[in-house]
C-alpha cells in the first residue's frame, strides 16, 4: 500500500498549457504516473503532449476518468482552480502555486470543508509514491521504493530526507509535501496519521518549520494513539529571528509555541525522536528500524 | 509588508475608523508648520510627537512624548526626528527616525477617565479562519497578557461563509465593559476595523490602545497593519505605501534580483535553493561552531546570474567569514550550478574568504569535480555531514 496517490491514480493537470504546467507534466509523464489530460479553460477539444485538454475540470473528469488534480495556475486564479476541482468531485488536489493571498485560502479552506475533496498544499512540491506515481515537482530519481513514509514542510528539504534514507539502504513509501503557507489543506497531522495507517509504512519522517502549532498538534495525536510506528523529526529555523518571515509566508515565529526549539520541546515530549542535524535524518531512521 | 503608524491611520479613517487628528511631518519645517495648525484646529496647545519607525516599543525608547505647548512640541519634534530609536524591537543599533506623527493629545480630563483598550484582527492559523482578539487591559504587550491572564483575552472567530455578523461585535463590545455611547461606538469601530483588515487583505490590524475618551467616544490612538505580500498585487495604491528606508539596503537589493533575503547578524553566509532547506543550512551553521550571517533562498533556478547576484550581498556583509552554498540538484542539475558558481566566482575576482560548495542531486560527483579543479579557494562536499565538517575547518 501507500497513502494518496498510486499506480491507479488519474492525474490531470490545472495550468495545464502554461510554461510550468507543460514541463513539469511532462516531467511526470516520464516517471511514469498516469496522467490523463489537462485543463486550460478555452483551450478545450486540443491535445498538449498526446494527451486531451479540457476546458473543465467536470469535463475532465467525465470523459478521462480522472480522480487527482495538480494546480500550476498563477495565484490569482488559484483559489478558483482549486475550488472547480473540489465541485467536479476530484478527490485530491495538489496545489504547487506558491503566492496565494490567505483571503483567498481561508475562502477555499471553508469551501472545501462541505466537499470529499483532499487538498494538499498550496506551496507545496507535490506527493510522490516512488515507482507508481509523482505528483509534483521533485525529482523522482532521489524518492526509492520502501517502507518510510515522509511528511514536509519544505520541499528541497524533502528531497534532502529521501535521499539520506536511500543512502542508508531504505526507502520510501510515501512523500507528502503539505507546504509551507499559513493555512494548508493537509496538516501534518493529517499526513501523519494516514501514513501511521499505512500497512506498508514501518516508519515516519516528519520535517516541519517554525511557525504555526502543526508539528506540536500532530506529535500530540502520535503520542495519544499510543505512537505506533518510530517517527523521527526534525524543524528547521533552529537559529530563525523572531517576527522575520523565513521564505515561506508560513515560516515567521509569532508567539512562544512557534519557535523551533519549542516544537523540537513537545515532540521529544510526545515520543518523537528529534534530530537536531538536518544531516542526521537518515541515520537516526536506520537505527530507529534496527536496521 | 509593514505600514507607518500614520499609514495604518490613514486606511483606518478611510472605513470610517475615529483615529485622533494629526498629520505626518519629513522635516523639522513641515513638523513646525503642523504643530501651528494642529493648535490652530484643535484650539489646544498640547499635541504628541510620534517616531514612525517599523518597530514597536517607541515610548519606552524615547520616541513618544507629549507636548504643553508649541515650545515643547517642536524641542520633541527636533529631538526625535533624525535620532537613532532603540526600542525593545529595534535591536541595539536601533532604528534611525526619519518621519513623525504629531497628533492632538485625545487624554484629556472630563466626564469620565479615559480608559485603553486593546483590539486586534488576524489569522487563526490552527482555524483557518480570522479571529478578533479584544481586551480590557489595553495599553500593554497584549502577549504577555495572554500568557499571564489567558481569561482577560476576549476571541471571536468569524465565519468566512457569512464574515463578521453584528451580535459578534456587541458580544466583543460587551465583553469589554462598554456603556451607552461607547458601546455604540465600539460596535461600529470594531465592525470598521474588521472591515478594513479584510478588504486591505491585512495579515494583522492591532489597535493598542484603541481608546475610549473623557467624552465617552471611541477612538484608534495607535494603530498597526500588516499587509499580506501575496495579495500586494490587488491592492497598488497600499503597495506604493512601501517606505525602502524602513528596510535593511541588502534586502532591498536582492529583492531587485528576485533573492529571497533576510540578513542576520552571523559570521557565515549562506546561499541555498529552497526555503525549508535554507532554515536548516542555517541550523547547520549553528551546530557547526558558527552563525549564520543570512537567510538566502535563490529557488529553483540557481544559475550563474542567481550565485553572482547572491555572492555580491552576501560579501557586502563585512561580519561574513566564510560562505557555505547548499544546493540540492533535482530539476537543476548540479554540474550546471557548479559551473555557474565557478563563473560568478571568477567575475566577482578578489573573494578572499573560503567558499564550501555543497552540491547534491543530478551529476553531484561531477560537480564536485568542477568544483575542485576549478583552481579556486573552494572546497566541495556532497553529504551535509561533509558540509558541516567544511565549515567547522574554515571557522578554526
Amino acid at each position: 500500500m501507500s497513502v494518496l496517490v498510486n499506480k491507479n491514480s488519474k492525474v490531470i493537470v490545472q495550468g495545464f498549457t502554461g510554461s510550468e504546467g507543460s514541463f513539469h507534466a511532462s516531467q511526470m509523464i516520464e516517471y511514469g504516473t498516469q496522467l490523463v489530460g489537462g485543463v486550460t479553460p478555452g483551450k478545450g477539444g486540443q491535445t498538449h503532449l498526446d494527451r486531451p485538454v479540457f476546458n473543465t475540470v467536470k469535463e475532465a473528469r467525465e470523459k478521462a476518468g480522472a480522480n487527482v488534480s495538480i494546480i500550476f495556475v498563477p495565484p490569482a486564479f488559484a483559489a478558483d482552480a482549486i475550488m472547480e476541482a473540489a465541485d467536479a468531485g476530484i478527490e485530491l488536489v495538489v496545489t504547487i502555486t506558491e503566492g496565494i493571498p490567505v483571503r483567498d485560502m481561508v475562502a477555499v479552506k471553508e469551501y472545501l470543508s462541505g466537499t470529499n475533496t483532499r487538498l494538499v498544499g498550496p506551496n507545496c512540491p507535490g506527493v510522490i509514491t516512488p515507482g507508481e506515481a509523482k505528483v509534483g515537482i521533485m525529482p523522482g530519481f532521489v524518492f526509492k521504493k520502501g517502507s518510510i513514509g515522509i511528511v514536509s514542510k519544505s520541499g528541497t528539504l524533502t528531497y534532502e530526507a529521501s535521499d539520506q534514507i536511500v543512502k542508508a539502504g531504505l526507502g520510501i513509501t510515501t512523500a507528502i509535501g503539505i507546504g509551507g503557507d499559513p493555512i494548508i489543506g493537509t496538516t501534518t497531522r493529517e499526513a501523519a496519521e494516514l501514513l501511521m495507517n499505512d500497512d506498508e509504512t514501518e516508519a515516519l519522517v516528519i520535517i516541519g518549520e517554525i511557525g504555526g502549532g502543526m508539528e506540536a498538534e500532530a506529535a500530540r495525536w502520535i503520542r495519544d494513539h499510543g505512537n505506533k510506528k518510530p517517527v523521527v523529526g526534525f524543524i528547521a529555523g533552529q537559529t530563525a529571528p523572531k517576527g522575520r518571515r523565513m521564505g515561506h509566508a508560513g515560516a515567521i515565529i509569532g508567539g512562544a509555541e512557534d519557535t523551533a526549539e519549542a516544537k523540537m520541546r513537545i515532540m521529544r515530549d510526545c515520543g518523537l525522536e528529534v534530530v537536531a542535524s538536518p544531516a542526521d535524518i537518515g541515520e537516526t531512521i536506520k537505527q530507529l528500524l534496527g536496521k | 509588508m509593514n505600514l507607518h503608524e500614520f499609514q495604518a491611520k490613514s486606511i483606518l479613517r478611510q472605513y470610517g475608523v475615529a483615529v485622533p487628528r494629526g498629520y505626518m511631518a519629513e522635516t523639522i519645517e513641515q513638523a513646525k508648520e503642523i504643530i501651528q495648525k494642529l493648535q490652530a484646529e484643535t484650539n489646544s496647545e498640547k499635541c504628541v510627537v510620534k517616531a514612525q519607525i517599523h518597530a514597536g516599543g517607541r515610548g519606552k525608547g524615547g520616541g513618544v512624548k507629549l507636548a504643553n505647548n508649541y515650545d515643547e512640541a517642536f524641542m520633541h519634534a527636533n529631538n526625535i526626528l533624525g535620532m537613532q530609536l532603540i526600542t525593545p524591537q529595534t535591536g541595539e543599533q536601533g532604528k534611525k527616525v526619519h518621519k513623525l506623527l504629531i497628533e492632538e493629545n485625545v487624554y484629556q480630563p472630563g466626564e469620565v477617565e479615559p480608559k485603553e483598550f486593546y483590539m486586534g484582527v488576524l489569522l487563526d492559523r490552527g482555524t483557518g479562519r480570522n479571529l478578533i482578539m479584544a481586551s480590557a487591559e489595553g495599553g500593554m504587550n497584549i502577549e504577555e497578557v495572554a500568557e499571564e491572564h489567558p481569561d482577560k483575552i476576549i476571541k471571536e472567530w468569524i465565519d468566512p461563509s457569512v464574515g463578521l455578523q453584528d451580535f459578534q461585535a456587541r458580544k466583543v463590545a460587551f465583553a469589554l465593559g462598554l456603556e451607552g455611547n461607547a458601546f455604540k461606538e465600539g460596535v461600529q469601530f470594531i465592525k470598521a476595523i474588521y472591515k478594513a483588515y479584510i478588504e486591505a487583505d491585512a495579515s494583522m490590524v492591532e489597535i493598542n490602545p484603541m481608546l475610549r475618551t473623557s467624552n465617552n467616544k471611541i477612538l484608534a490612538a495607535d494603530a498597526k497593519i500588516n499587509l499580506d505580500d501575496n495579495a500586494l498585487y490587488r491592492h497598488p495604491e497600499l503597495e506604493a505605501m512601501r517606505d525602502i528606508t524602513e528596510e535593511d539596503p541588502f534586502e532591498v537589493e536582492a529583492k531587485a534580483s528576485n533573492l529571497n533575503y533576510v540578513k542576520l547578524d552571523g559570521n557565515v553566509g549562506c546561499m541555498v535553493n529552497g526555503a525549508g532547506l535554507a532554515m536548516a543550512t542555517m541550523d547547520i551553521i549553528k551546530l557547526s561552531g558558527g552563525e549564520p550571517a543570512n537567510f538566502l533562498d535563490v529557488g529553483g533556478g540557481a544559475n550563474a546570474q542567481t550565485v553572482e547576484a547572491g555572492f555580491r550581498i552576501i560579501l557586502k556583509d563585512p561580519n561574513v567569514k566564510a560562505i557555505l552554498i547548499n544546493i540540492f540538484g533535482g530539476i537543476v542539475r548540479c554540474d550546471r550550478v557548479a559551473n555557474g558558481v565557478v563563473e560568478a566566482y571568477k567575475k566577482i575576482g578578489n573573494i578572499n574568504i573560503p567558499i564550501i560548495v555543497r552540491l547534491q542531486g543530478t551529476n553531484a560527483e561531477e560537480a564536485a569535480k568542477i568544483i575542485d579543479t576549478s583552481g579556486l579557494k573552494v572546497a566541495s562536499a556532497v553529504l551535509l555531514k561533509d558540509a558541516a565538517n567544511r565549515v567547522k575547518d574554515a571557522l578554526v
